[in-house]
Formats: structure tokens, sequence, C-alpha cells
């Protein structure tokens, strides 16, 4: 039993196959990427597992268990956070509150006790706060704690978005494309940062990728995925130099 | 420029951030508990009118301006807790249970509606809810043997503890004193998960829902706390005008809900009070204009409707943010004297949101 796989997953849009008969499997303390041409159907994977689209055919599961039904809300329960590539933030509130967002799976005072917000209530808030300031303090935030996301600039933000996932303190994270739109010095930050999350908190990490300097940098094994379908999987050199691979991203034989 | 000095996590959570607010909000209390010595029975009636306005404005703000569902349908709610409270107290029940029964009547009548309507969004549940509110009225107006119908019902005035209550001056403590509650409660939900899940369901459902808030759940309990404090102003309302007929809750009261929270500052409930204020004091300002002006012009059945409706598109073009928006550009100024750069609250590039799931 993998720690997470999914197995012959299949999702079509009318007559288009988006993701194809799809299966691999990751095991505990990997960072797994995928990569591939755009439209491959690597982010409808992600939407798959975050039960945002219901696969037509295959199984996901996690830990042994079968997630493939289970409500959008509930995988983050489960123990799967995520980012998306077009940064979701909630623009019109601070960093703080953002990631104080992040906790919510982990809040159990009922809403009555917020509404008169009780001493233990207090407690609980000041607990979560502490949990948000560790993050905080890994990604390096504490100049932007009382920003608006509104006012900050791209790259800020998408260390953000990762910090209010490791808030839900999840067993596996999945980053949507964590370097896009970032410089090269950005990038390689997000590099350490996704090592730091693997060796130092523990958490598994399935990874959509195209900029190959950080897949190389931080890979334990690669997936390449074309027009829905599995093309390649082994470690980022070898799905690299994979002839299937070199087709896909740069045409047929020549 | 005050510069906070964080020392501890309860600075935070608590109300007051430093003492510039203990002060002003102190002078602030002591000013309304005062007003009522200063001021003429009029003007009591006038300040009482804007507190109860503040209150449904409030209940609205949490659903419209907190959670980002657009309610059409407000006045319903306010109906719903005048006609209860009006009714139950008919039957003999003392004002003290008959208001908090009231207003829970209209929020468990919003929770049937939120199920549904939380699976609606944007200008779907809007319109969802204005046929709603055209039900509630009807209501009102067939159901004569609870409401009156058409002949309308009177209220009478209400009595603590045997003690029955008169003077207008009176009656505004009365609903001070349950605004300032009802404030406290909603502060209370903001800093607290519910209240972030809130403002997480108004901008972005998706990512809302990926960090493990339950939507709809979230949604319901908007519409429960929004209805009930809309209940309760209802209550209120009814005591204040004394008389209520089907027409007193029409759509134009749902509007001018709406306009509230929208001209006070949508999203804040600061909001809500200077929406209140200043529509509040419009309408007298209206009502004593409408005796300067040519009697061709000031008795034109169209008159509040088109100057609410006018204030509404000016404030969406030129301040979007609100009375407290500009409130709080004003006092950043005044900070920042004389280093006050005018791009402070330009909007930054917002970057194209591209293949959003909805």
């Amino acid at each position: 039993m993998s720690f997470f796989e999914i197995e012959n997953l299949s999702l079509s849009f009318g007559g288009v196959k988006a993701v194809d008969d799809a299966s691999f499997a990751m095991e505990k303390g990997e960072v797994f990427t995928i990569v591939g041409p755009n439209g491959a159907g690597k982010s409808t994977i992600f939407n798959m597992i975050s039960s945002f689209y219901a696969p037509s055919h295959g199984t996901i599961r996690f830990k042994g268990a079968d997630i493939t039904a289970a409500r959008a809300d509930e995988i983050a329960r489960i123990g799967i956070a995520r980012t998306f590539q077009n940064i979701e933030l909630f623009e019109h509130s601070t960093v703080l509150q953002n990631l104080l967002i992040g906790r919510e799976i982990h809040n159990h005072v009922p809403v009555l006790r917020q509404l008169i917000f009780d001493p233990g209530m207090r407690r609980a808030e000041l607990a979560h706060r502490r949990k948000v300031e560790d993050v905080i303090d890994f990604l390096e935030l504490a100049h932007y704690r009382d920003e608006r996301i509104a006012n900050l600039p791209y790259g800020v933000r998408k260390k953000i978005e990762l910090g209010r996932a490791l808030c839900v303190e999840p067993e596996l994270l999945l980053l949507d494309e964590p370097a896009s739109g970032l410089n090269p010095e950005e990038t390689e930050d997000m590099g350490f940062w996704i090592d730091d999350i693997k060796n130092d908190l523990g958490i598994s990490v399935l990874m959509i990728e195209h900029d190959m300097s950080l897949v190389n940098e931080v890979s334990d094994r690669v997936m390449a995925l074309n027009n829905g379908r599995v093309i390649a999987e082994g470690s980022a050199q070898e799905v690299q130099n994979h002839p299937d691979v070199v087709a896909a991203y740069l045409g047929g034989a020549a | 420029m005050r510069v906070l000095f964080k020392t501890d996590y309860n600075q935070d959570v608590k109300f007051a951030k430093h003492s510039g607010y203990v002060f002003w909000y102190a002078l602030l209390l002591a000013a309304v508990f005062l007003a009522p010595v200063a001021l003429d029975t009029y003007w009591i009636n006038e300040l009482t009118r804007v507190l109860i306005y503040a209150l449904a404005g409030l209940g609205l703000m949490v659903v419209t301006g907190f959670t980002g569902q657009v309610s059409l349908g407000h006045a319903a709610f306010m109906a719903i807790g005048a006609y209860t409270h009006a009714f139950l107290l008919t039957q003999g029940v003392p004002f003290i249970f008959s208001l908090p029964i009231a207003a829970l009547t209209s929020g468990i009548v919003g929770l049937m509606i939120a199920i549904p309507a939380s699976r609606m969004t944007g200008l779907y549940l809007t319109i969802a809810s204005l046929a709603f509110a055209i039900v509630v009225e009807d209501l009102v107006i067939h159901w004569e043997s609870v409401t009156g119908g058409n002949r309308g019902m009177v209220v009478d005035p209400p009595a603590l503890f045997g003690y029955e209550i008169f003077e207008a001056w009176e009656y505004y403590y009365v609903v001070l004193v349950l605004l300032i509650i009802s404030i406290a409660l909603v502060l209370n939900i903001l800093r607290s998960p519910l209240g972030r899940s809130m403002l997480a369901v108004r901008d972005s459902e998706i990512s809302a829902q990926s960090l493990g808030i339950r939507v709809a759940r979230t949604k319901v309990l908007a519409f429960l706390l929004s209805a009930m404090l809309t209940g309760l102003a209802g209550g209120l309302f009814a005591h204040f005008i004394q008389f209520l007929s089907p027409e007193t809750f029409g759509i134009l009261l749902s509007i001018q809900l709406l306009l509230m929270i929208v001209v006070g500052g949508l999203g804040t409930v600061h909001g809500a009070i200077f929406g209140a204020f200043l529509i509040g004091l419009l309408e007298a300002l209206i009502s004593i204009l409408k005796d300067l002006l040519p009697p061709a012009i000031g008795t034109q059945p169209g008159l509040e409707p088109g100057l609410f409706g006018l204030i509404l598109v000016l404030f969406i073009i030129f301040e979007p943010e609100g009375v407290y928006g500009r409130w709080v550009k004003f006092r950043t100024f005044l900070e920042s004297f004389p280093f006050y750069r005018r791009n402070t609250f330009k909007r930054q590039r917002s970057y194209l949101k591209t293949e959003r799931m909805r």
C-alpha cells in the first residue's frame, strides 16, 4: 500500500479526454513532480484530488483509504492541503488573517462560544496564533504580517499561499506550479523551502512544475504527462531524456 | 503617526488596539449616552430611528458585507421580527421575552431560506431574496387574523418589568443598549474562526473549500445571524412606528438597507453605523427640504427613492469603499501629515485571475 496513489484516473469534458487512465503512486516523505506541456491534464488531476471535479473513472487513495468521493471541504481534514496555479488568497484580508483561515480544520470551538468569546475561546485563538507564527518564522513573512494581500507583490503572495497551506498542517501538500511568475532568485528560495518542508516538517509534496531547474533540484521522482496520458516516470534525468517526453515538448520524431 | 510595538498576541485579539481607541470610543459612548439630555424629543426620535437602522444594517452587513451574499430581501426579516413581536405582545407575552422570540423566529426563517439559498451564487441569490421579500409582504397582507392585513396593526408601548416606556428618551436607551450588545457580538464573530470563514467565502469559495471551510454551513450561519439581528431591529422598529402596515416593509426598505451598507462602507462594522446615520439623517433632511422646496418638486412622489438611487450611484463611482473608506483616508492624511501621498490608497496592480473555477 502506497502513501498516496491514483489508479486509472480518467476525466472527460465532452469529447475531450483531459485525463486518460492516469496512475501513479508516491511514498511518504517523497517529493513527486508532475511535468508536461500545457493542457496535459496536470491541474485537472489536482482538481480531482481536491474533489473540485469528480473523475469519470478511477480511484484516489490516501493512506489506504479511498477518498475519490470525499467532499471538497473534507480533503483538508483528511490531511491534504494545496496551493493554486493562479494564487487564490483572500485579497481583502491581512496576511495574518489569511494564515489563520488556514487553521480552520483545527478549530473545535462551537459557534456559540465564538459569539461570546469566552476565555477558553481566547486561549484557543492564541494557540492558533502561535502555530501561525511558526509558519511566519519558517517562511520569513514577519514584516508582511499586517499587510493586506491586495497591497503585496506577486512573489510574496506566492509565499503566503504556501504558508497558508502549511498552517493546515497537512501530511501531503499539493503545489500547483509553485515557481510560476517567480524570478530565478525566488525560484531558488522556493526550492530550499520545499526541501525544508520535506526534511524538517516531514510533509510529502506532490508538485506540478514547468521550471526544470526547480524540478531537478527538489524532486525525488518525476512523472511526465501528455494529452492526459502518463508517458514517462522515473528520476528527473530519466524523464527529461525519455524520447516520448522530448517528442511531447518538441514535436514528433524528425 | 503611531507605531505600535507589539509584545503580546492578545494585542491583535482585543478590541482596543491602543490607548487612542479607548479614549475616542469612550468619548463616543459618553456622547451617545448623554445625547438625550441635550436633544429635544424630535431629534431623540430621529436618533432612535438611526440606531434601529444601524442594527438592521449590521444584520445585512453580516450576510452581504462579510459573507458576500447580496440580499435584497432584508426588509422581510424586519417585517417578520416586527409582526411576530407585535403579535406576541397582543397575546400578553412580556416585552423581554417577546423581543428575543421575534428575533429567533426571524432567524429560523432566515435559516430555512439559507439552506436552498446557500446553493445559489451572485445575482441568482439576490433575485431569490427579492422573491422572498415579496412573498413575505403578500403573506402579511393576507394573514389578516395575525397581521391585520391592509388595515394594519397597532403596537402597544413596550413595558419592562411592569414599567411602561412612553418617553422617547427611555426607548432610546433600550435601543442603544441592544445595539451595543449586538455590535459586540458581531465583533466577537469577526475575530473568531467563523468570521474569518465568512471573509474567506466572500473572497474565494474555491480556496475556502480547499482549506476545509464548509461553505454552505458558513453561509447558513451567516444568514441565521443576519436574520436574527435584522429581526431584532424589526421588533424595535415596531414600537418606534407604533403602527404596522404591509407597505412599511416593502422593497424600498430593502434597498434602503443595502444602500446604507454600501454607502457606509461594505465589509466593516463602522460602515453599517455610518450608513445608518447618513441615510437616517438624510430622511429627516429630505422631509425638512420638502417644505422648503417649491411644491412642484417637493411633493413629487419619487423624490426619496430618486435621491437614494442617485447617492448610491455616486458612491459606487467615486468612493466604492463608502464613508468609512473615506474616513480612513482622511485619518491617514492627518496621522502622516505632511507626508501623505495621494497614491497611498490607490489600488495596486491586481493580478489577472484566469481559469477560475466556478
